[in-house]
């Protein structure tokens, strides 16, 4: 019975976190900045998950689970803080959020 | 069989990355992501993860998504303009993203040249039950820490949402 190489599901786990720097660098709107971090937090798990098959233990499952919880409290507060930016500015342009202070 | 489904769904998690990636539409650019959470959640069913797939599904598909897909709809963001953008960035940003997946791809040939191969049920200690006792037994502290974190999340989230009132 010939399986899939661990290898490719890391090459895999490459390919999505370097798209999700590429979004992250390429997009101005800031939902999607947004979501192209969401998009290598996955990418990062995979990874996790797959060392966890190769070494044959539980604990890159506590590692995915912990980066899951950290990802929705963080959507949580960054949604918040998108819509006060967009409250205040008008805008969800992220090179037009370029000062501190209005 | 197991080469057939790694390829089918790492051919839609990577088409609906890219689709994340070039969409101008902010809504469009959410329902790729969902299907590559999606695939994603299989991926992880094959590796022996099925708590993960199902949190996967649950957590990040559900919960996160729509809250996500909420503040797109609540804000009424439209398609994204496009501004003039930099020569160097036009110039450097394929090679440069051409150059850092080598860059990975090549690090992680060379770690893992004879890695074990994953097959259907090669690994069998990822149900509920083997996650819940490693998260209650060697994993309690990370675990205790993380909601004193979500406490700290609901709060933040409660005082941005306030101060956006009055």
């Amino acid at each position: 019975m010939t399986g899939v190489p661990v290898s490719w599901y890391l090459i895999l786990s490459a390919v999505l976190f370097v798209l999700g720097v590429a979004g992250f660098l390429f997009r101005r709107n800031i939902i999607t900045l947004f979501m192209s971090i969401e998009l290598m937090l996955n990418a990062v798990n995979l990874s996790f998950v797959t060392f966890s098959y190769e070494h044959k233990q539980v604990d890159g499952h506590l590692f995915t689970f912990f980066v899951m919880v950290v990802a929705a409290a963080e959507a949580a507060v960054g949604l918040a803080i998108i819509l006060t930016v967009f409250k205040n500015r008008n805008t969800l342009n992220v090179d037009d959020v370029n000062s501190m202070k209005l | 069989m197991d080469v057939i489904l790694f390829l089918a769904f790492a051919a839609i998690a990577v088409v609906c990355a890219v689709n994340v990636v070039v969409q101008t539409h902010p809504i469009s650019s959410a329902l790729s992501l969902v299907g590559v959470m999606g695939a994603l959640a299989m991926l992880y069913l094959s590796l022996g993860a099925e708590f993960i797939a199902m949190a996967q599904v649950i957590v990040y598909a559900g919960a996160i998504m729509v809250l996500f897909i909420f503040v797109i709809m609540l804000l009424n963001a439209g398609a994204e303009v496009k501004r003039g953008k930099s020569l160097a960035a036009q110039l450097l940003g394929v090679p440069v993203f051409f150059g850092l997946l080598s860059l990975l791809s090549f690090a992680v040939l060379r770690l893992f040249p004879h890695a074990a191969t994953v097959h259907l049920g090669g690994f069998t200690g990822g149900s509920a039950r083997d996650v819940g006792h490693a998260l209650f037994t060697r994993y309690l502290l990370p675990f205790e820490v993380t909601s004193l974190l979500i406490l700290i999340a609901i709060i933040g989230a409660v005082v941005l949402a306030m101060k956006e009132m009055d």
